[in-house]
């Protein structure tokens, strides 16, 4: 979880071993997107809670390194403290997206929120919220 | 992948409402979708509380350098370990829905080592269960996080 990275590119093992990829930079925020496969599905023919987590706190994470690229000349070690999931609706075996957006990023410590949606970025489908020990 | 996903639907519909049965169902987890990819495997219940593993695998890292397990999975793990306590507690295998998970990160995980989740259902109402639990790599005294929830109980307040 730390190196020099702008956010988006070169992804965690465990993110690509998932099918998380990078779908887009919006606003300098990466949009990452899973497609559906067997590794991330739950309840048959629906998309696994934690595995729709997984996506969610990855978009997060990588939401403050982009903030911090932007900012910082050398990424500092980024470490989760805590993480706290809401789930919405159901998640359709389809494309799926997330988002963070950094609430506020100090020296040491940043505040961060992830959003998941599919079909219709109006309806959201779980969130997360997160803070991050930074170095 | 058509056939096993029919079977999975199968084995889950005739298994809706019937006593909850900790080794059975971890075995179908532990063979089907998210859940059968990560290889959790059972490790122990009791009245309100239940036991997964998840055993170490590179492609379950999430920092390539230490080698430490990502988050997700250990997230994943808690999230079914929990609603597994409840249905422990239940007797019987209930339709549950995730409402919220709360994780907390105490210390770091050991790299290449087996991470167990624990989760226990210390509340029920008609159609809430409340849970907590803690995730450890040796010891149940030194969790490397701690974690609170809450399940809607879909088919609870009929039953």
């Amino acid at each position: 979880m730390n190196g020099p990275r702008a956010g988006g590119e070169d992804l965690p093992p465990y993110a690509r071993a998932l099918g998380i990829v990078l779908d887009r930079i919006e606003h300098g925020v990466p949009v990452l997107a899973c497609d559906p496969s067997s590794r991330i599905e739950g309840r048959p023919g629906f998309f696994q809670g934690g595995a729709l987590a997984g996506l969610l706190e990855m978009a997060a994470l990588e939401a403050v390194r982009a903030d911090l690229g932007r900012r910082e000349a050398a990424l500092p070690v980024i470490k989760p403290i805590n993480v706290s999931i809401q789930f919405m609706r159901n998640g359709d075996l389809v494309r799926t997206f997330a988002t963070g957006r950094v609430v506020r990023a100090g020296r040491r410590l940043a505040n961060v929120t992830a959003e998941a949606w599919q079909e219709d970025r109006g309806r959201l489908i779980a969130s997360v919220w997160m803070n991050v020990k930074l170095g | 992948m058509e056939q096993a996903r029919t079977l999975a639907a199968e084995f889950m519909a005739r298994l809706a409402g019937e006593p909850f049965d900790p080794r059975l169902m971890a075995a179908m987890i532990g063979n089907w979708g998210h859940t059968g990819w990560l290889g959790l495997r059972y490790h122990g219940h009791g009245a309100d509380w239940m036991e997964l593993a998840l055993p170490w695998r590179d492609e379950l890292v999430g920092d390539a350098q230490s080698g430490v397990l990502a988050s997700g999975p250990i997230v994943s793990m808690m999230d079914m370990v929990t609603s597994m306590a409840i249905n422990q507690k239940l007797g019987r295998n209930a339709q549950l829905v995730t409402i919220d998970l709360r994780v907390d990160y105490t210390r770091a995980a050991q790299p290449h080592r087996t991470v167990i989740g624990r989760g226990e259902c210390y509340k029920l109402t008609r159609s809430i269960g409340f849970v907590r639990g803690v995730a450890y790599d040796e010891s149940l005294d030194d969790p490397l996080a701690h974690v609170a929830g809450s399940f809607m109980i879909v088919d609870g307040v009929a039953a």
